[in-house]
Formats: structure tokens, C-alpha cells, sequence
């Protein structure tokens, strides 16, 4: 039992042959089951109606298994979130792997699992995929890439913000980033870091089902909630103010940021986003997200003053600007 | 040669300071009392004045300059021979000529002694009146929107001259002739007395009187002055000044006050007469005075500072307010917290109505922002720490070889910003304004550089900036395709050596520059300096040696949180701190030592910087009640500077320098930790801190100086602003005979970078051209 638990992928499961057979079907085929996948056809064939969301992305993660989710949530969550930011309702993904030589199976086997844990939340499924093995020192352990196509029933876009629409936010920020800096440098909290990372769908459909027209919607990932609102305001040429003391902030997340002096607006999330609504529905809309999680939030607004800038109003009324973040701090205090 | 037949008189061209401070009158006057014929004109030179033959015109020009009007000021005058065609038969003041270009425009001034005895003389018909002024006083800078100097020009265009005032403006025997912000209660702008939500509740004579008894009732009153608002509050009433504090939010940051004459003051300062000079100059700064022990301020006004910022009235509003006030008051800049200080009145109603209880406000619109000066006599000189009102936009004339420098502009640091431009060898040196990462203050920044590019017509050609990725000044500067990155410390070294007047080309000299965190550049390990010992002119520089790198933990953190530089400090400096019994250090240990140590580490976000200002953070942590956090930037090494004060009996001692090969301040933290363990007093201690540092610095200096033959050495950036330190240095280094120089008119701090910079990019641009 221990023998076959410290098995690991070698060169030849990437062969084509018998034993690269063997993997698929006894680890992917296995948790990723459904009926267009087990044609095993060269090309899954879809159909649908309307227009269609497409969206890819390549997902490695250090380390992979952290504190509320590993590298396979993640492959899934984002791209599945991906679409949900879209409109767009998560149907088919297509999956990737890149494995580095060595990697035990019964990670790679966990690691599948998890991802198949995460289809289940919005019901999208694995329709296709590609395994590749390469040798040590070629990959980092494992790499996925993910895949996914939707039918759209919104049609979200920052073209649609205009001046006094509110900026809500879908829960605490920070956290995803905040978890990983502290499990790969090895810091012990006294209170433990747990990523956000989890699928939106759920809590964009309800959205949509109550008839909220969400005007834009975004995913706060790499850069966080301050990458996603300069964004939004530079494309539109628009300003966004945010009241700092409406950021909200889980309190771990907050006391790593105070020991370390980060900015929690500038850590990735990888289940949180920001949405935009006319200002009548953000009391609505954040009820509805607040079922999800009830962190949700307005925390600003889109006004017609900083054109193309991000405004962050402190509890004294001093206004700067929130950033694009930067890959490096340096103080500026002389 | 001109033949003698060729001319009938002379032409006397005089530039300078010398339009729109009565100076055309004055030389009327001179040449009606000398019964000589001709015309005085303003040009766009300055000012042409033409005397008919007989005349001694050397003797006009030295009977002109020593009796010269309290604001001209004359940088040059040449006497050429001149031939009138039309023979005159009296002397007369033409009407100016051309574009007015290259003039100065005076800086707000102190409201003179003849206007102050006229709102006190009963029988005068501008008693009680508080925008009284004249040629020799009043508002100046502050109200200029475009130029020439023309009351059109200015916010006294919206008050037309009433008869009376309109013959005192014609008048060339006149005090007022040709003061364009003339007024009179007839003509002139008016008081309002306003509550915190803007309504009316007083207004003229009976606003004034409601506001002093508001004053001495202990309420918080926003008075606006020439370049902003004040907010007052009676500086002996505790509870008036902490309810201040409060709504300022501003827990501990020294208020500066002002107080009717020099004895008030005296009852709560110790007024040298070079003090009171500066007190009572025309730019009436506030004054950095040493508190007297026995003074009955509210002990909250400038808490655990052995200095406190003492002020004089200096417009008629304030000496009105002041003549039915007799405590001193806390007169503090009217901003918000966080907030560039207001100078709109509907904003002012806004901002400070959450602070004040009421707004003593006027008619007349605050053109341009200045804020109060800042002045300390040390070593029997006056020093600017803070150049704004009263100096701004007095140009500072810049040394030999720079005569040729013109149309540069150099944007200055992120804090304590001033930009600074080169106009025909002169600096025209933006007031202070602030920290630029505030959006209200990049605003003002922007509308300050176009105004000085349109009031002095510099059409920058060349530009310069801090090279900090970081800086929202650099951001600007880029937009710029000609541009040259100062290092920072190099500009700060750069501006000592022109407050000096070091010509351009003289031979490179040492440079001490310590100040809290500029970008070093890619030259170190470390990118951010901080306290380096440099050897260099205005073209180039070398890092000979500095303070050792430490990890800025937390980064700009660490320059709010004193105790993270104490710990970082210790880690690399005493390795038993944690065994020696001190409450400070075991206050140190209940933080998260172990996740602070992986951090320094794993060098999370702790950059590596040589600063002298978190090294003196770190001393403070061990030494003062500055452990945990400040409120103000400078406010540790303010503390400790004070504590260290109360150990010096007359002159602070210096031991014995000893020549070093590098600054090695490792020995400093065990000998400072032994002290307190063996109960030295802790301002005995910040006193062994501050000499010991001097003397490592000094022990440096010493070598380098021997072994590159030099003999002056540049004493500059922030940390020069340290009294106490500073006079170590000036003393270790005279007595190794070397030469400091130091900062006087331009601030050793970030205040000055701007002027460097304009200095060190017109040096290496000259030296490219030749090259
Ligand atoms: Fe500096
Ligand atoms: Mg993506
Ligand atoms: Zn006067
Ligand atoms: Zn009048």
C-alpha cells in the first residue's frame, strides 16, 4: 500500500503508450467522468446557443497545497470564474497538465480530485485534455492549463461603468495573498491564513437570477482589487472613489499586512470580485452577495473627477491615489 | 569712447527688486531733495532713471542704495553717459514701458510701523482698518495672478480705489503711490464672521471684537491671514488647545503661536538679539525659540520640545485681533489632517468648519498658497528650515559660473516638495508645499509651476528630477523628453555648495549628507541612501562611505514605527540583546519576534537602506517615549534631539576624534545599552548618542580629507536640521581644520533638493556642451 502511494510519474507515462493509458484513464477519466469526455474523441464536439465566452489560462502555484486550496481548485476556480466575469455560464473546459518527472501520483491523484470538487460547484465539465511529462528540472512538479467555453446571458463590460455606479466587492480582500506569502516563507499566525479561493458562479447566477444588471464584473486576481479598479478607470477614462475604512479587511489578513506593511487593496484573491451596478441595486445586490459571503461590500463609486485614476479617501478626508501595483515597494519617506 | 560733446547727462540702469515697492517714487523724491531734472522708469529691466548734467551720478547711485525703500532690493547698477533730445525741465515719472519680464515680484511683507501707528491713531481714517498697507508692506506674492504687478493683475481688482485712496495711489510724494493693494474701509475688502457651517454672524468691526472674545472664551477660531488660514486657539488654555489637537487630528505635532510684541514672547522664550531680528524682519517668520522653564503654555502645545515656534502679527488683522488679545495664541496652519491648507473660502467652510467653532474671513481672495517660514539662528545665523511666506519668490542669486544658467526647471523631492527654476543665473525657488502623494497638493504643485513659468517667463528647456522609480514627481518629470535624474543626495550637496556660493568648477570637496531616504541608485548594494559620505562637485559625485545598510522593516513602516529600526538595529549590532534586563527591550519582545526575524529574512519587504533618519528612529525607540509609533515625520528624532538638550550644560562637549577607515557605528548600541543598565539619565544617553555619532563621522571625514586633500566639507540633508548634531560636526570639523559649510537660506532638507537639482543639471549640461 505504501509502495503503490509513493509511486511517482515517470517519462514513460508520457510516452503514449500503454502506461500513459493507464494514467488517463485511471486518474483523469476516472474523477473527471462525463459522457462527451468518455467518447474520447479526438475533438469534444459542443453545441450551443448565443454567443459563446472563451477564455484560457496556465496555473502554477508555490506552494501547491496551501491553506483553503491547492493548484488544482485553482485551475478550475479561475478559469470557471473567468467565464462567470464574462456572463458567461461555465459549461466545458479543456485541461492541460505539464508534469515534471517524479511528481507522486497520489498528489497528482489529490490534486484531481480537488479540481474535480470545484467542477461540481458551477457544473461545468472536462471535455477534452493533454498530458505531457517532462523531465526533472523542466517544469516546476506540475503545471495545468485550463480551458473553458460558456453560453453568455450578460454581457458585462467596463464600457458600461458611468459616474455613481457602485463598487462592491464580493468578500474580504486579500486573502489568497496574503495565505501564500505566509506558507511560503513559513510564518506562523497565531490566527491561520486561509485562501479565498473558490468558484464564483454560484454567487454570480444568483445575481443574475434576481435581476441585477451587473455592469461590469472582474475577478481580483493577480495585482487585487487595485489592478482590477485602475483598470476599469483607465479604460474608461472615468475616476473611482473608494472610502478606505469600506475596504473590508479579514483580520489576519490585516495583521500580516501591518507586520509586513502591504497594501491588502494590492494582494491577489483567487475567489473574490469586484462587481459594478447602478447605485439602486447595490443594497440588493449586496444582500444577494452576502448569502455567499458575508464580508460583501460597497466601497466606492464611479464618479467623473480623477479621470482614469483610482481615489482612496482616508477617514480624515485626505484623498490619494490607489496605485497600479508596482512589483516592488520602496518607500519614499525621506 | 563717447565724446564728451555726445552727452548731456547720464542713464542709470538698476535691476533687481525694484517694481512695486515704491522705488520710482523713492527716486523722485531723492531727485526733487538733490533739485536734479529727468525721468524714472519701469522697463521690462527693472527700473532706467535719466539725470540732466550737472550731476554726480556715482553719488546719486550710493545716496540711492544707502537710503534705499524697506523692499528693493538691487542686485546691479550701471551708469552710462546719456544724451536727452528734449532738454527737461523738471523730474518726472513716466509711465512704464514693454512687457515687464525680467522684474521681481516682492514677497508678502510685514505690515510697517507707519501702517500699524495709522489702524491705532484714532484721528486716522484707516483706524481699525485690516487690510491697511502701502509700498513698504502688505500682501504681495500672495495675491498675483499674472504680471506686470498691476492691481487689475491681482484679487484687489475687484475693489476700485475710492477718491481718497485713488490720490494717495497717484501721488508720487505718497506712501501709497502706486501700492496696488491700496485700500480703505470705504474701498477696500471687508471682514466676516462666519460659524462652522458658513452663516453670518458678525460682520466688520463687530466680527473683529466677537472674534477676540471667542478667542478668550478658549474656542477655535480659522482667521485667514495673506497665504491662508490660521487656526487660533488661546496657547495657555489646555483643554481649548487639546479640544484642537482633537479635531485636527493631530495628537502631538508642535503648534507654532503668535504673540502680540517680543515681551509677551519674553515671558515664554529666551530671545537672542539676532532672533529677534528675524522676529521682527519683514518676512516674520516663525522663530525656533528655547523655551524658558518657567513659561505657563498650555503644556500640550509643543509637548517634550525644548524649542518652541514663536511668531510676531504681521498683517493688520492679526495686530487688530492681537490689540484686544494679550496671551499668545496657537496660530497652526488651517489644513485638514492629510490636507494641503485651504486658501478657497466656501472650501474653507468645508474643510476647517469641522475643526473651528467660527471663520474670521474677507473679501479679498487668497491668490497663491504660503504657508509661514521657518527660522532658527544657530551658530549666530539665521537658518530657513521652511522658505515660504515672506521669502517666496525672492530669487536666490547662484554662484560664479552659473550666469548663463536659464529656462531650467527641477521638480524637487516627494516631500516637503519645492520645485525650483533657473532663470539668467538666479533660482527662482517655488514656496514650500508639500507631500505630493496628496491629490489636492498635485493640483496646487501643477497650478504653481505654470504660475511661476508665467510670472518670471521661464520657458523651460531643460528639466531635472530625483531619479526614485517611486516618486509621483518623477512620474510628472517623465512626461518630459529632455530630462536629468539628480541623485539625491547628490542634490542635496549640490544646494549647500550653492547656498555657499561654491563657483561652478571649483575643486571637489566632502560632502556629509544625512537625511532620511533618498534613491541612491544602482552604484551600492543598496539602492536607498540615507546617510553617505560623498566626495564630488556639482557635475559629479562619489560615495566614499556611509552608515551600514539596514533592512527598512515593513518599509514605509519603518519610518512610522520607530521600534522596528531599534529592533533591526540590535539584531545586527548587539547579539545578547534579548538576555539584558531593560523594560525597553522587553517591551521589544512582546512583538512577534519570531515572525519579524523570518521577515528580515526572507527579506520580506524590508529593503535595505542607509539612513541616518531610522538610525536616529532607533535611538529614539531606546531613549524617548517614541516607541511604538509617531504622528509626524521627524517627530523620534525631535524627541530624542530635546532629551539630549536637557544634558548639554553650555556647550555640547566633543571628545576626541580618531581617525577611522569607515563609519562603524556597531560599538555605539553596547556602549548606549550599557549606559542606561549602569542608570546614566536618558538625556545623558542621547546626548553619548549624538556625540558618538558625530564622532564617527567625524573620524571618517578626518581620513578621507587627508587622503584626497580637502578642505571643505558640505554638511547637508535633514538630519543637518538637528541642532545638537549639527553643532557637533561644525565643531569636530574646525577643529580638525576642516571647513564646513552649511545650509542658511536654502533648507538642508527635502525642501531644498528642487534647487540642486536645477544646479547639478545645468552643471553636467555645460560640461556635456563642452565636451
Ligand atoms: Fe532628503
Ligand atoms: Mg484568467
Ligand atoms: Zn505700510
Ligand atoms: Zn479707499
Amino acid at each position: 500500500m505504501n509502495e503503490l502511494k509513493k509511486r511517482r510519474v515517470e517519462l514513460s507515462h508520457g510516452g503514449g503508450g500503454v502506461e500513459m493509458n493507464n494514467l488517463i484513464r485511471k486518474v483523469f477519466f476516472k474523477h473527471f467522468e462525463n459522457d462527451i469526455l468518455v467518447r474520447d474523441e479526438d475533438a469534444a464536439r459542443l453545441q450551443f446557443d448565443g454567443p459563446v465566452a472563451f477564455t484560457t489560462d496556465s496555473f502554477t502555484v508555490s506552494p501547491r497545497h496551501f491553506n483553503g486550496g491547492d493548484l488544482g481548485k485553482i485551475a478550475i476556480a479561475g478559469t470557471v470564474n473567468d467565464l462567470a466575469m464574462a456572463g458567461a455560464i461555465p459549461q466545458y473546459l479543456s485541461c492541460g497538465f505539464i508534469i515534471e518527472e517524479g511528481l507522486e501520483f497520489a498528489e497528482l491523484e489529490s490534486l484531481v480530485q480537488s479540481m474535480a470538487a470545484e467542477l461540481a460547484k458551477s457544473g461545468a465539465k472536462i471535455v477534452c485534455g493533454d498530458t505531457k511529462v517532462v523531465p526533472k528540472g523542466a517544469a516546476d512538479g506540475l503545471f495545468i492549463n485550463t480551458s473553458g467555453v460558456g453560453t453568455c446571458i450578460a454581457a458585462p463590460s467596463w464600457k458600461r461603468l458611468e459616474a455613481g455606479d457602485a463598487i462592491i466587492v464580493s468578500r474580504d480582500i486579500g486573502a489568497h495573498g496574503a495565505c501564500i506569502l505566509a506558507s511560503r516563507e513559513g510564518l506562523e499566525l497565531d490566527t491561520e491564513l486561509q485562501s479565498d479561493c473558490d468558484t464564483l458562479w454560484p454567487a454570480v447566477k444568483a445575481l443574475l437570477d434576481a435581476g441585477i444588471d451587473t455592469k461590469a464584473m472582474r475577478d481580483a486576481t493577480r495585482g487585487g482589487l487595485a489592478a482590477v479598479l485602475n483598470e476599469w478607470a483607465e479604460a474608461r477614462e472615468l475616476g473611482i472613489e473608494v472610502a478606505e475604512q469600506a475596504l473590508p479587511i479579514d483580520p489576519a489578513v490585516q495583521g500580516l499586512c501591518e507586520l509586513f506593511g502591504f497594501e491588502p487593496a494590492e494582494l491577489a484573491n483567487e475567489g473574490t470580485f469586484v462587481v459594478a451596478v447602478a447605485a439602486e441595486q447595490a443594497e440588493q445586490a449586496v444582500a444577494i452577495l452576502q448569502q455567499f459571503q458575508s464580508t460583501a461590500t460597497v466601497i466606492g463609486k464611479v464618479c467623473n473627477e480623477y479621470a482614469g485614476k483610482v481615489v482612496q479617501t482616508s477617514p480624515w478626508g485626505s484623498k490619494r491615489y490607489m496605485e497600479l501595483p508596482k512589483g516592488e515597494l520602496l518607500p519614499r519617506i525621506c | 569712447m563717447i565724446p564728451a560733446s555726445s552727452h548731456n547727462g547720464y542713464v542709470i540702469r538698476v535691476r533687481g527688486q525694484v517694481q512695486g515697492v515704491g522705488f520710482r517714487p523713492f527716486i523722485w523724491q531723492l531727485a526733487n531733495e538733490l533739485a536734479l531734472l529727468g525721468e524714472v522708469l519701469n522697463d521690462s529691466e527693472g527700473v532706467l532713471i535719466k539725470l540732466l548734467e550737472p550731476v554726480d551720478a556715482v553719488a546719486f547711485v550710493s545716496l540711492m542704495v544707502e537710503r534705499l525703500p524697506p523692499l528693493a532690493r538691487i542686485d546691479s547698477s550701471e551708469i552710462n553717459p546719456y544724451l536727452f533730445t528734449v532738454v527737461p525741465t523738471e523730474f518726472v515719472i513716466t509711465q512704464s514701458q514693454g512687457g515687464q519680464v525680467n522684474t521681481r515680484i516682492a514677497p508678502d511683507t510685514a505690515t510697517c510701523t507707519a501702517c500699524i501707528a495709522e489702524i491705532r491713531n484714532p484721528a486716522d481714517r484707516r483706524v481699525g482698518y485690516p487690510f491697511t498697507n502701502c509700498t513698504h508692506c502688505g500682501p504681495r506674492f500672495s495675491i498675483i495672478k499674472a504680471v506686470p504687478y498691476d492691481r487689475p493683475y491681482t484679487s484687489m481688482g475687484a475693489f476700485p480705489l475710492c477718491p481718497e485712496c485713488q490720490q494717495e495711489y497717484d501721488h508720487p510724494a505718497d506712501r501709497r503711490f502706486h501700492a496696488q493693494p491700496n485700500a480703505c474701509a470705504t474701498c477696500g475688502p471687508k471682514l466676516t464672521l462666519v460659524n462652522n457651517h458658513g452663516e453670518v454672524v458678525a460682520s466688520e468691526q463687530l466680527a473683529l471684537a466677537q472674534t477676540i472674545a471667542a478667542l478668550e472664551a478658549g474656542q477655535i477660531v480659522a482667521i485667514k491671514g495673506l497665504g491662508g488660514y490660521h487656526l487660533a486657539v488661546d496657547a495657555t488654555n489646555q483643554a481649548a488647545v487639546e479640544r484642537l489637537r482633537r479635531n485636527k487630528h493631530r495628537p502631538t505635532k508642535p503648534f507654532a503661536l503668535m504673540a502680540r510684541d517680543l515681551t509677551v514672547i519674553a515671558n515664554y522664550a529666551m530671545v537672542t538679539a539676532l532672533e529677534q531680528q528675524q522676529l521682527q524682519s519683514g518676512a516674520a517668520p516663525i522663530v525656533l525659540l528655547k523655551r524658558n522653564n518657567i513659561d505657563n503654555l498650555a503644556a500640550n502645545v509643543a509637548p517634550s520640545m525644548h524649542r518652541v515656534g514663536m511668531m510676531l502679527p504681521s498683517n493688520p488683522l492679526q495686530h487688530l485681533i492681537f490689540s484686544g488679545f494679550e496671551r499668545p495664541l496657537v496660530m497652526t496652519s488651517g489644513n485638514a489632517s492629510g490636507k494641503p491648507p485651504v486658501i478657497d473660502d466656501a472650501q474653507a467652510v468645508v474643510e476647517l468648519g469641522t475643526i473651528a467653532d467660527l471663520l474670521l474671513q474677507h473679501n479679498r481672495a487668497i491668490v497663491n498658497r504660503v504657508d509661514d517660514s521657518i527660522v532658527r539662528v544657530d551658530d549666530n545665523q539665521p537658518i530657513v528650515l521652511r522658505r515660504a511666506r515672506g521669502f517666496v519668490p525672492t530669487p536666490i542669486g547662484l554662484p560664479a559660473g552659473f550666469e548663463q544658467a536659464d529656462n531650467i526647471l527641477a521638480y524637487g523631492a516627494d516631500l516637503k516638495n519645492t520645485f525650483c527654476y533657473l532663470k539668467r543665473g538666479q533660482a527662482l525657488l517655488s514656496p514650500h508645499l508639500g507631500d505630493l502623494s496628496d491629490l489636492q497638493l498635485r493640483d496646487a504643485y501643477q497650478h504653481n509651476l505654470s504660475l511661476f513659468a508665467k510670472l518670471f517667463d521661464v520657458k523651460p528647456t531643460l528639466y531635472s528630477c530625483d531619479p526614485h522609480p517611486s516618486y509621483h514627481s518623477f512620474a510628472i518629470a517623465k512626461q518630459q523628453s529632455k530630462i536629468t535624474a539628480v541623485g539625491h543626495h547628490h542634490a542635496h550637496m549640490a544646494a549647500c555648495m550653492v547656498d555657499n556660493q561654491i563657483a561652478l568648477g571649483s575643486k571637489p570637496m566632502l560632502a556629509l549628507v544625512l537625511d532620511g531616504l533618498g534613491w541612491g541608485g544602482n552604484d551600492t548594494e543598496h539602492q536607498l541612501w540615507g546617510g553617505e559620505l560623498l566626495y564630488g562637485d556639482y557635475t559629479k559625485v562619489t560615495r566614499l562611505d556611509g552608515i551600514a545598510p539596514m533592512a527598512l522593516l515593513g518599509g514605509e513602516l519603518a519610518a512610522q514605527q520607530p521600534w522596528r529600526n531599534l529592533l533591526v538595529q540590535l539584531e545586527s549590532n548587539v547579539s545578547n540583546w534579548q538576555s539584558i534586563d531593560l523594560p525597553v527591550l522587553q517591551r521589544l519582545q512582546q512583538k512577534p519576534l519570531a515572525l519579524l526575524r523570518k521577515g528580515l529574512q526572507a527579506g520580506i519587504n524590508s529593503p535595505k537602506a542607509s539612513s541616518a533618519g531610522r538610525l536616529f528612529d532607533a535611538a529614539a525607540a531606546l531613549l524617548t517615549d517614541k516607541f511604538e509609533s509617531i504622528t509626524f515625520e521627524g517627530e523620534a528624532a525631535m524627541s530624542l534631539e530635546s532629551l539630549a538638550w536637557q544634558a548639554v550644560d553650555n556647550q555640547p562637549h566633543l571628545p576626541l576624534i580618531v581617525e577611522t577607515d569607515h563609519i562603524e557605528l556597531t560599538p555605539i548600541w553596547s556602549m548606549l545599552l550599557t549606559e542606561i543598565c549602569n542608570g546614566v539619565p536618558a538625556s545623558q544617553v542621547a546626548l553619548l548618542f549624538h556625540q558618538q555619532l558625530a564622532l564617527c563621522l567625524l573620524g571618517a571625514v578626518a581620513t578621507q580629507a587627508k587622503r584626497l586633500h580637502v578642505s571643505t566639507v558640505v554638511l547637508s540633508g535633514g538630519v543637518m536640521q538637528n541642532q545638537l548634531l549639527h553643532s557637533l560636526l561644525v565643531d569636530g570639523l574646525r577643529r580638525l581644520e576642516l571647513e564646513p559649510l552649511s545650509h542658511h537660506q536654502i533648507p538642508a532638507n527635502d525642501g531644498g533638493l528642487s534647487l540642486g537639482q536645477a544646479a547639478v543639471a545645468w552643471a553636467q549640461h555645460q560640461q556635456g556642451g563642452m565636451a
